[in-house]
């Protein structure tokens, strides 16, 4: 398996990125800050406003490291890719099945089943380990009806219909996601998802996730050859990565929840980590952002099994291993997509 | 038979790849697919050092032509010789702008040693029948130098080798036409393979899916 390298967050939001022989320089009011050899990184992700010199992303783009741009505040803004893997066999491939529906509903019901079973294990984990704190019985229904919508997404052949499943399931699963949060209930509450903006704590963490999550996985689908704007389950949308928002359906869960549950039950983020704006929209603090993406890339680093391929990889590569296996059914040399099932 | 077209030319440098694996060929030279490990790198070192299309000796009775492209519309194939000696025969062909008859000999520049697979060679008798067509004549001779143990190996060639590099290609042509990436048998050659994280030999033989699912769902 491919080795998982570094990722670098640039978090300050006026640090200029630049090229200095093959290291990439950090400078701060043209002073330089750090310097870190370009060939120990996987991908740079910065939040700011200074953006990057046209030389280091042309170096970023021969040595395939990905370059993502957010906003300070944490928004997806931009990603930079080089030369496509030159597999055009491949991307017709998958052009042709995401104008199927019959074709794009068997790979999109394999990633709607992998949401929902990942949903109810995180559920069924928070029942297991606190049972005496949680409401078992709310949490229990729950599962059931995930478990129910699991089976009637394993027959449905039509996009719309799943895509009706998954939002029925997701409300189901937000519905009790607030029980799973253990500690400092009075500051981590969590109501239902709203994103523009967030109007707490936990959706401004949950967002924060699900946007590097988001970029990870259209890095690592350009990566395998794929075009991570032509999705399965989502539609086509200018300017939106949507084959990558279809395979990071299985991971929101089991990445981007269950870290964001983590920092907040081991007290890793508090409540003076946020500040609300005016509109009570809820920003993480610069330093809390810091604090975030280093837990973050810390947590890419932990060892998982992958269930399908029986091999221990990092979490940080779980994304490129999905692509992976999507690349290869694409390709014909699986018989389905297998989407990763963490128990 | 017809003659290719030049669009329809394969790399020449493929043969290697594909006497070696022919999935290995068909994804670096269909799908594309790369991966420099130490290996490759030194290879890529090494062609630096001899690719040199500008430099032209002339030593006694020998001239050595470095980095000349050569090409065979029989077989659809194009490429490189990394080097090729033109000596001094009465029995040789006339060269532009030099006086008297040669007789021209590849070189093959390896890194490592001698293999005791033979796709060294195999990639080497392709360049012989491209040198044969484009230069009207007959080549009996030709050489692998390896870097490692700094010595050449002459090969002499037989009719029997021509015959499998035509089979070879043409079974490259079938594969490329239909862009068809082959599965093959994997096997320790695998451990050597530079594509190894890409090819993912082991998933050629995984657990169906399905079965993988409910293995999941189960309890």
């Amino acid at each position: 398996m491919k080795q998982l390298l570094n990722t670098v967050y640039v978090s300050e939001p006026d640090m200029y990125l630049a090229l200095k022989g093959k290291n990439l320089n950090l400078l701060k009011t043209n002073e330089s800050i750090a310097r870190i050899p370009l060939h120990n990184i996987e991908a740079i992700c910065t939040f700011g406003h200074q953006g990057a010199s046209p030389a280091l992303m042309g170096e970023c783009m021969k040595q395939n490291i990905s370059l993502t741009f957010f906003t300070s505040s944490g928004r997806f803004r931009g990603r930079l890719t080089g030369e496509t893997n030159g597999n055009v066999a491949l991307r017709k491939k998958q052009y042709r099945l995401s104008d199927n529906e019959e074709d794009s509903s068997k790979i999109a019901r394999h990633m709607i089943i992998g949401k929902i079973f990942n949903s109810e294990q995180l559920l069924k984990r928070t029942v297991r380990d606190h049972a005496l704190r949680v409401d078992v019985n709310r949490i229990n229904q729950v599962i059931d009806r995930l478990q129910e919508s699991r089976i009637v997404a394993s027959e449905c052949n039509d996009l719309d219909e799943l895509r009706g499943i998954e939002g029925n399931a997701a409300s189901n699963y937000y519905s009790v996601f607030t029980e799973s949060i253990l500690q400092q209930k009075d500051v981590f509450f969590f109501h239902e998802r709203n994103r523009r903006p967030p109007l707490d704590p936990v959706n401004a963490l949950l967002s924060f996730a699900y946007s590097l999550l988001a970029s990870e996985s259209a890095a690592a689908l350009e990566g395998v050859g794929l075009d991570s704007y032509v999705g399965f389950l989502h539609r086509d949308r200018p300017g939106r990565t949507s084959l990558a928002l279809d395979i990071m359906e299985e991971l929101r869960s089991i990445i981007a929840d269950r870290f964001v549950l983590k920092i907040i039950n081991r007290k890793q983020i508090s409540s003076k980590d946020f500040i609300v704006k005016e509109n009570k929209a809820v920003i993480l603090t610069d330093e809390a952002r810091r604090t975030f993406l280093q837990l973050w890339q810390k947590e890419k680093q932990e060892d998982i099994t992958h269930p399908y391929l029986k091999e221990k990889i990092p979490w940080g590569l779980v994304p490129h291993v999905q692509a992976l296996l999507l690349a290869r059914y694409l390709r014909g040399d699986l018989d389905a997509y297998p989407p990763i099932l963490i128990r | 038979m017809t003659d290719y077209k030049e669009e329809e030319y394969l790399l020449l440098s493929g043969i290697q790849h594909f006497a070696f694996c022919r999935r290995q060929w068909a994804l670096i030279h269909i799908e594309q697919e790369w991966e420099e490990n130490v290996l490759t790198v030194e290879g890529n070192d090494l062609h630096e050092k001899t690719d040199n299309p500008f430099v032209r000796e002339k030593r006694g009775e020998t001239i050595y032509v470095r980095a000349m492209p050569v090409h065979s519309r029989e077989l659809g194939l194009s490429g490189i010789c990394d080097m090729v000696e033109f000596i001094q025969d009465d029995d040789g062909i006339p060269l532009n702008q030099e006086e008297g008859l040669y007789r021209a000999m590849p070189i093959e520049y390896k890194r490592g040693k001698p293999k005791k697979h033979d796709a060294d060679t195999l990639q080497l008798v392709a360049q012989i029948i491209c040198l044969e067509e484009m230069l009207g004549t007959k080549i009996h001779e030709a050489a692998l130098y390896y870097n490692e143990i700094k010595r050449r190996e002459i090969l002499n060639i037989t009719d029997d080798m021509k015959q499998r590099v035509e089979a070879m290609v043409k079974e490259m042509h079938h594969y490329y036409q239909k862009r068809y990436t082959p599965r093959v048998k994997t096997g320790k050659h695998c451990l050597r393979c530079s594509l190894r994280n890409i090819c993912l030999p082991e998933l050629l033989e995984r657990e169906k899916v399905s079965t993988y699912m409910n293995r999941m769902f189960a309890d």
